[in-house]
């Protein structure tokens, strides 16, 4: 049973062979880094041998830890084995002391020990997808000292290592601290650069004991097919448990 | 008028005149301009190889795509990449547009951080050097036409990406410096408008001799983002938007056109404002127990009813009562008056209505107050 709810965020996202962009956008009333965990969950499958790249921002890695192992998923033997690898960047700062140079030197150094790492995973035999997961957008403006054109130039060289190697994207972002109009671009071009959009929200209704949330799923269909006819957009709500997430339609939950 | 501007573009330069310049809009609300972009490509690129456009070939600006992605594209449409340096180069401001891996590649991060594809590409390093880039499409373009009279078209897949580097004001020098340059047929390019501020929008446009604009069916109220309370909006604006052109004549006039845009498969289809609309609106209409719409039959019997006067007109002089009796009628008619009372018994079934003023007491219709001759 729950197991086929957890499959309707599967399904909206669906299954593409290349790399691909998704974005998470959530709200301080509804968080979004369960999305996070379950593609976490899903890239680190034992199944597959797919490999992840955290960069971390906002937690320790004894956090994420924490969580995973309640979800079934050992992250410390998965760091092992070499198919989890997590950059804590929770002390990056990019001082803007001697003029642009350091601030953007701090993210460049970032993106070096991505792609150093992508290079090493991609030079290994067998076929596997690298998903590079980001927790959070926003930290990274705050630690580019509120650069957003940093944070974009930065994000654009992670995309580039999709054209070259395949690889996925998972970011999280908060979308109600980008409602202003000159910090627009921050939330607006991942949004176009991505293939599957998820935003979470609070109930529109106002809050619910047995519903956490909505989620909204715009799935673009995916841009290395060329088609963009495949694109839907699925809505359904969520329940946050212990362990798990229940994924269900609107009025289905009893 | 997706044709029109393909033709447009096709023509190129006229003499004496700057190149014509396409600029494409689109927010995130329908992200639909890059499939407008590529359309447009594709229909120029199939023009320069059947020799029919002024220019001889194309030179790609990639900003916000792989070079990769390009082949994919023209491969797609039946073009032959291999032979593509002839009429194909691309000036790759995608890579690596600040130089960050070139960086990595000298500190020995990182061994092979470049792709590879088989499109002819010259890698940008830096593109915060505008005059640089500048410089290296022309040369692009040359190589192109080699040494020549021919001229060469510019395509710029996201200015967006460039504004984001360097200020509006460079760009747009950049801009109409391409436009003015005499091997240069046409240019067209893209912008995400809700990333920029308005301005940047006109000064592309008044840069621009035709105007683009991909925009959702159906415009969402009060500009919200909580997209959650209305899912099949937003499922149709991916698919399918308004595409309205904007033609500037050397004259000053300007002609808008407006259609409508679907994606279809790989590529999208530009029609007509579609009868479809029309359907969909009268299906709109709630569904009432009574007939609010007209079948066929009744629409013609409809139009040949003979509407009042409008027999008249036909040679005979117009007749409008208006109460008073013309000159000419009123001698006519005392004559006659006792003489035709018993013909109209005779042909009863004319239908006449015949009518005699009571005495000249009896004020016509006028605007005059009867009343004004009374002393009160």
């Amino acid at each position: 049973m729950d197991n086929s709810r957890a499959n309707l965020l599967e399904e909206a996202v669906g299954i593409s062979k290349g790399g691909r962009v998704v974005v998470v956008e959530d709200c301080v009333e509804t968080s979004g880094t369960f999305v996070l965990y379950h593609f976490l969950k899903r890239s680190l499958h034992p199944d597959s041998s797919d490999v992840v790249i955290f960069i971390a921002f906002s937690h320790p890695f004894s956090h994420y830890e924490r969580i995973l192992r309640k979800m079934g998923c050992n992250l410390t033997v998965h760091r092992k084995n070499h198919r989890f690898v997590f950059l804590d960047m929770l002390t990056l700062e990019c001082p803007d002391r001697n003029g642009k140079e350091t601030r953007q030197d701090g993210l460049l150094a970032l993106y070096g020990e991505i792609e150093k790492a992508v290079e090493i995973y991609s030079s290994l035999e067998g076929s596997r997808t690298i998903t590079i997961m980001i927790d959070d957008i926003s930290l990274i403006e705050v630690a580019a000292n509120g650069s957003s054109n940093h944070v974009l130039d930065f994000l654009h060289y992670c995309y580039t290592l999709k054209a070259k190697y395949g690889c996925s994207f998972v970011t999280l972002n908060h979308e109600d601290i980008y409602s202003s109009a000159n910090m627009l671009p921050l939330i607006l071009q991942p949004e176009y650069f991505a293939d599957v959009i998820i935003k979470a929200e609070p109930l529109a209704t106002g809050l619910a004991s047995d519903v956490h949330g909505q989620l909204t799923v715009l799935n673009k269909g995916s841009v290395c097919d060329l088609g963009g006819s495949s694109s839907k957009v699925r809505n359904f709500h969520f329940r946050v448990k212990e362990n798990i997430v229940d994924y269900f339609y609107p009025g289905t939950q009893t | 008028m997706a044709e029109t501007i393909c033709r447009a573009l096709r023509d190129g330069a006229f003499e004496g005149e700057h190149a014509p310049a396409l600029t494409i809009k689109d927010t995130i609300d329908t992200p639909l301009g890059s499939f407008v972009f590529n359309h447009i490509l594709t229909q120029l690129t199939s023009n320069i190889l059947a020799g029919k456009s002024q220019a001889r070939g194309v030179v790609l600006v990639a900003l916000s795509r792989p070079p990769s992605f390009y082949v994919e594209l023209l491969k797609n449409k039946g073009f032959d990449v291999s032979s593509s340096s002839k009429w194909l180069r691309v000036l790759d401001c995608y890579s690596d547009p600040l130089g960050w891996k070139n960086k990595l590649l000298e500190r020995g991060t990182v061994r092979n951080p470049y792709e590879e594809t088989l499109l002819k590409t010259t890698l940008c390093k830096n593109l915060k050097e505008l005059d640089k880039v500048l410089s290296s499409i022309i040369e692009l373009g040359k190589e192109i036409v080699e040494e020549g009279k021919g001229r060469f078209a510019v395509a710029i897949d996201s200015v967006s990406e460039i504004l984001r580097h360097s200020s509006l004001p460079s760009v747009a020098r950049i801009l109409s410096h391409l436009r003015s340059h005499d091997q240069v047929s046409c240019i067209f390019c893209l912008v995400h408008v809700d990333l920029h501020e308005a301005k940047v929008a006109a000064t592309l446009e008044y840069l621009s001799t035709m105007h683009a604009d991909v925009e959702p069916i159906v415009q969402r109220t009060n500009g919200q983002r909580n997209i959650s309370e209305d899912l099949p909006m937003v499922e149709q604006s991916f698919k399918r938007g308004k595409f309205h052109v904007r033609f500037k004549r050397r004259n000053g006039r300007v002609r808008v056109m407006r259609e409508e845009l679907y994606v279809e498969g790989s590529g999208i289809k530009i029609t007509e404002v579609s009868s479809e609309d029309g359907i969909t609106a009268q299906s709109l209409v709630p569904k009432v127990q009574f007939n609010l719409d007209l079948s066929e039959k009744e629409r013609l019997d409809r139009a040949k009813v003979v509407l009042p006067f409008e027999h008249q007109g036909t040679g005979k002089p117009i007749q409008i009562y208006d109460g008073r009796k013309s000159l000419n009628e009123s001698e006519n008619e005392e004559k006659q008056a006792s003489v035709e009372k018993p013909q109209t018994t005779e042909d009863s079934g004319r239908g006449e209505i015949i009518y005699f003023r009571d005495s000249d007491d009896e004020m016509p219709d006028s605007d005059e107050d009867p009343d004004d001759d009374l002393d009160i």
